[in-house]
């Protein structure tokens, strides 16, 4: 049971071979015997998901079924849960027991899903490789010794482990991406304003977005559908109809137009990564795409417009966590300053803290034109260079990161670990779609293929990396940590 | 030396909207602590704001009452600082793209003439909530009930050149928004707080004095009391070699003085950009040109009307239109009367000492406008006379029937105008009076004019304020002149 994919468990679920209680039970057991070696889960929600387990088999058995019913799955813990612990992988938070449901969660329980618990995360969405959590690191499970990426590390951690078929993660510069391509599985980032971020823990407002990450491009489409949305409680979520994203999967790729940025195959990507995207883009001529080079000439501004940007908005979110209301707060205050000193010191982290510092930097008299407002024209500028390449191209294909993942430990400097996102930060910051599918291995750990699209072209990127699912098995490689412990 | 004052004012209206600004939340006035703040107001983690379209119409219709450019396009900013009271550690606000753009308000002056005063920009943003120091033992409460409640800052250019002349303009704004109902205007709930930018200049100087801001002037009176006393004490500063510094200040109506809060130096970054949970808000033309025929009839337009129409002096239109809820009663009053000029004498005397009197605004008059109106027709075709009047109108008052006409047939106060009536009442005055018609009949005749007033008196007496004075008054006379 625990290596199907969602799809796979639907139709198991609709022919009876067992219930969502059976199902839900095992793979509980399986956290139990497992995540002690992986860390994926901050909380684990058993008599919550047991009891939704229940409902979801009282609707089957009404004839009440959906095409997510009864199907288990995880949540980053930077969606707010009701009366579950929400800590967004913080010391701050970790009192926090949110009163209410995020539109994500809320829409995902009335789909009839049932959330086994919430996943590590680096501290409020923050880092690359899930070592910034309060929580501990989380391991990869195709090698323990490696990082599963971050910032939703544990959530795909948890979907490669088999723990779950599948999670909920965030991306604000390639934390679902990034993630799946490091654990080997399929994390989609949706158009900016498709999924509603009403109840997600804000990190940057401007660029946080929802998804999906799971076995395949089909489960995604499967999430995607019960996910977006136009939200009335987020006045930046797209009133915009949503189709049916399994419609298009199986559609043609004869005559599609796939861009190569020739930016993103240049300094700092390991040659054996490149030569694995090379390969995958082969399997598409094979399937009758062609391919061109295109040129994002701004791509080696992203990073610095997202280091000002994403910081500046950070700064600003975490001003509530002051004490005062939730959250922390420290011992004995002696008066009000330091109440806010001392609580928001010990509660925040150190990447954390230095992103607060950076954004009230960039943000105060004197600096503001030169930071704030020149990154904004600068992220116009790369927002354009992707609607210009796709006035060529379909699609644009890419490492989505420049290495498979690395060791634990072994990114010590802050700034070598940003350059980890530089070939996913630039869609966050034009805030087109973007999805990560497995395409091969390097040394045993997992190499990810970005695939591109315009505005609101989740369809056609969840078709794109499906036909590859249906040619190549990469998808279905399963670690042997999942395998040995079956 | 001469000096001259200069005041520019930041009045912050709440505006009446049934729900806050970026939540569902209610913004009544008074409810217990906490129960009217949602989780959008208390700043929970993954909340969002949305904005409440009720003020933005509310802002535009204030931005076209005075005139003003409605930019097409305005932008909410984060005005980021750390307060117990301030949920989010940022109050959301307009800095760089205000809804309302330069517009003008017309004050009235005591001479009667009227000064026009700019309004640099008006802004939409989210009020904090409150601070609660005492009941805490060494404590401080928080109650989040206000925060959230949309605010109108109003920013008037530095066109003021007195205390005078700034209330006369805090009453403009007031007296506009409470005539588009945007407001209640409640000035002792906080409704309107203002805060007042002061500096003063030799006369004739063109460049501006450095300034003062004084915050929290919560009254009419106070403004007018703050600005004197800071005007004085800058004054005294400049004249004795000193330096006014430009600082915050705060204003104790206790004391009538101004202290210092904190100077520049001290003054916050606040980091102001724009807010990124909340989209740019675009008004299309057809929108504001909808609010823009939906307005109703403004101060200074009625106040114009009554005086050109109605022929009622400056000053009683300017007093008469001074509140929407005046301006309706007097003329429910006119109305019914079909008098303008009586109906203002009434309205403005009778009926406004009453309410002075028992401190009651106009909206909780016992007497209705309908009441008012019936009595002053009553006194204008004779029925009874003006002594009587004022007795209908204190039984009204009290409650002592429903009509003018009920209470005049209650208690006999039907004018009588009938002449044999009258002067067998007066022959009965006479022949009780027989000093008095011996001294008016002793007395010269320049000073028997002052001396019928006696015998009037005991006329009306009699009568018990029915007779109609004017006839008394000639048939005394013509009675009295035959004695002597």
């Amino acid at each position: 049971m625990h290596d199907k994919t969602l799809r796979e468990l639907a139709d198991a679920l609709g022919a009876g071979e067992f219930s969502s209680r059976e199902l839900t039970q095992y793979l509980l057991g399986r956290i139990d015997r497992l995540d002690g070696d992986l860390n994926s889960f901050i909380t684990v929600t058993f008599e919550q998901a047991l009891a939704a387990a229940d409902a979801a088999d009282a609707a089957r058995a009404r004839g009440e079924a959906g095409p997510l019913t009864g199907l288990p799955l995880a949540l980053k813990d930077i969606f707010c849960t009701q009366g579950v612990k929400t800590s967004a992988g913080s010391r701050m938070l970790d009192n926090f027991v949110s009163p209410y449901d995020a539109t994500v969660v809320e829409k995902l329980a009335a789909a009839g899903t049932v959330s086994l618990g919430k996943t590590n995360m680096d501290e409020f969405a923050m880092g690359s490789s899930n070592e910034n959590s309060h929580y501990g690191p989380v391991n990869n499970p195709w090698d323990l010794a490696a990082v599963p990426g971050g910032s939703s590390g544990g959530s795909a951690a948890a979907v490669a482990a088999g723990l779950v078929p599948a999670a909920m993660g965030t991306d604000t510069g390639g934390s679902i991406r990034q993630p799946a391509a490091f654990c080997g599985i399929t994390g989609l980032k949706p158009t900016y304003g498709r999924v509603s971020r009403y109840g997600i823990i804000a990190y940057a407002s401007s660029l946080d977005q929802a998804g999906p990450m799971a076995r395949t491009a089909e489960d995604c489409a499967l999430l995607l559908n019960a996910i977006a949305g136009h939200d009335l409680r987020d006045s930046t979520s797209v009133a915009r109809g949503v189709p049916d994203y399994t419609a298009e999967l199986d559609a043609p790729l004869s005559g599609l137009k796939i861009g190569l940025p020739k930016e993103y195959f240049g300094e700092g990507l390991d040659p054996a990564v490149a030569d694995t995207v090379r390969e995958a883009v082969r399997v598409y001529e094979s399937l009758g795409a062609s391919v061109h080079e295109v040129s994002l000439p701004h791509t080696h501004y992203a990073i610095p417009a997202y280091y000002v940007i994403a910081p500046a908005e950070a700064s600003s979110n975490l001003s509530r966590y002051d004490g005062v209301r939730f959250g922390h707060r420290c011992d004995a205050p002696a008066d009000l300053i330091d109440l806010y000193k001392r609580s928001r010191a010990e509660g925040f982290g150190e990447e954390v803290k230095r992103r607060i510092l950076i954004g009230t930097h960039t943000l105060s008299e004197g600096f503001f034109d030169a930071y704030y407002k020149k990154a904004q024209q600068v992220r116009r500028l790369i927002r354009q260079d992707f609607l210009d390449a796709f006035e060529e191209v379909d699609v644009l294909m890419g490492p989505a990161s420049p290495t498979p993942a690395f060791d634990l430990g072994a990114k010590k400097d802050p700034v070598s670990m940003y350059l980890q996102d530089i070939y996913t930060i630039a869609i966050n910051l034009a805030g087109i779609p973007g999805i990560s599918v497995p395409a091969g291995f390097v040394g045993g750990r997992p190499v990810g293929l970005q695939v591109l699209g315009t505005h609101f072209a989740e369809e056609r990127l969840l078709n794109v990396a499906h036909r590859f699912q249906q040619a190549t098995d990469w998808h279905l490689r399963r670690p042997a940590f999942a395998e040995e412990n079956a | 030396m001469q000096w001259e004052t200069v005041i520019g004012l930041e009045v912050h209206v709440q505006l009446a909207t049934r729900s806050k600004i970026f939540s569902g939340a209610s913004t009544a006035f008074g409810a217990e602590p906490n129960t009217q703040a949602c989780a959008v107001d208390l700043g929970l983690p993954g909340v969002l704001p949305v904005l409440n379209e009720a003020a933005v119409a509310m802002a535009v219709q204030f931005g076209l009452a005075i005139h003003a450019e409605i930019p097409e396009v305005s932008v909410f900013d984060r005005k980021n600082y750390f307060y117990p009271d301030l949920p989010k550690g940022y109050q959301t606000s307009q800095m760089y793209h205000p809804i309302v753009g330069p517009g003008v308000v017309e004050i009235s002056l005591d001479d009667g003439s009227t000064k026009r005063i700019g309004v640099h920009h008006a802004h939409l943003e989210e009020d904090a909530g409150k601070s609660l120091h005492e009941d805490f033992h060494g404590m401080t409460g928080v109650d989040l009930n206000r925060a959230g409640t949309p605010l109108l800052e109003i920013v008037s250019d530095p066109d003021l050149r007195s205390a005078k002349e700034a209330a006369a303009y805090l009453k403009a704004i007031h007296s506009i928004v409470t005539y588009l109902g945007i407001s209640d205007g409640n000035m002792a709930e906080g409704s309107m707080r203002c805060d007042v930018n002061v500096s003063v200049r030799p006369k004739g100087q063109e460049a501006f004095g450095t300034r003062a801001e004084i915050k929290n002037v919560n009254s009419f009176r106070f403004v007018e009391r703050a600005i004197e006393f800071e005007v004085e004490r800058q004054i005294e500063l400049l004249e004795d070699g000193g330096e006014v510094v430009q600082e915050t200040r705060l204003f104790d109506p206790e004391r009538g003085e101004t202290r210092s809060m904190r100077t520049k130096e001290q003054a916050n970054d606040y980091r102001y950009f724009p807010c990124p949970d909340l989209l740019p808000v675009v008004l299309d033309q057809a929108y504001v040109d909808h609010l823009r025929g939906n307005l109703p009839e403004l101060p200074a337009e009625k106040r114009e009307r009554f005086q050109s129409e109605l022929g009622l002096s400056a000053y009683d239109a300017s007093v008469l239109s001074a509140t929407r809820e005046m301006a309706d009663y007097f003329e429910a009053v006119k109305d019914v009367c079909g008098d303008a000029k009586q109906a203002a004498n009434w309205v403005q005397g009778e009926l406004s000492g009453a309410l002075n009197r028992e401190g009651l605004a106009i909206n909780d008059s016992p007497v209705s406008a309908r009441q008012l109106g019936e009595l002053v027709a009553r006194v204008m075709d004779d029925t009874i006379n003006g002594k009587a009047a004022k007795q209908v109108f204190q039984a009204l008052w009290h409650g002592e029937g429903e009509s003018a006409d009920a209470v005049i047939e209650a208690k006999g106060l039907k004018q009588v105008t009938d002449t044999a009536a009258i002067e067998a009442m007066i022959d009965q005055v006479i022949a009780d009076s027989p000093a008095q018609v011996a001294q008016y009949r002793d007395a010269p005749v320049e000073k028997r004019g002052k001396m019928i007033g006696y015998f009037v008196g005991q006329v009306m007496k009699a009568s018990r304020g029915t007779a109609n004075p004017q006839q008394v008054n000639a048939l005394l006379k013509e009675k009295l002149d035959a004695l002597c």
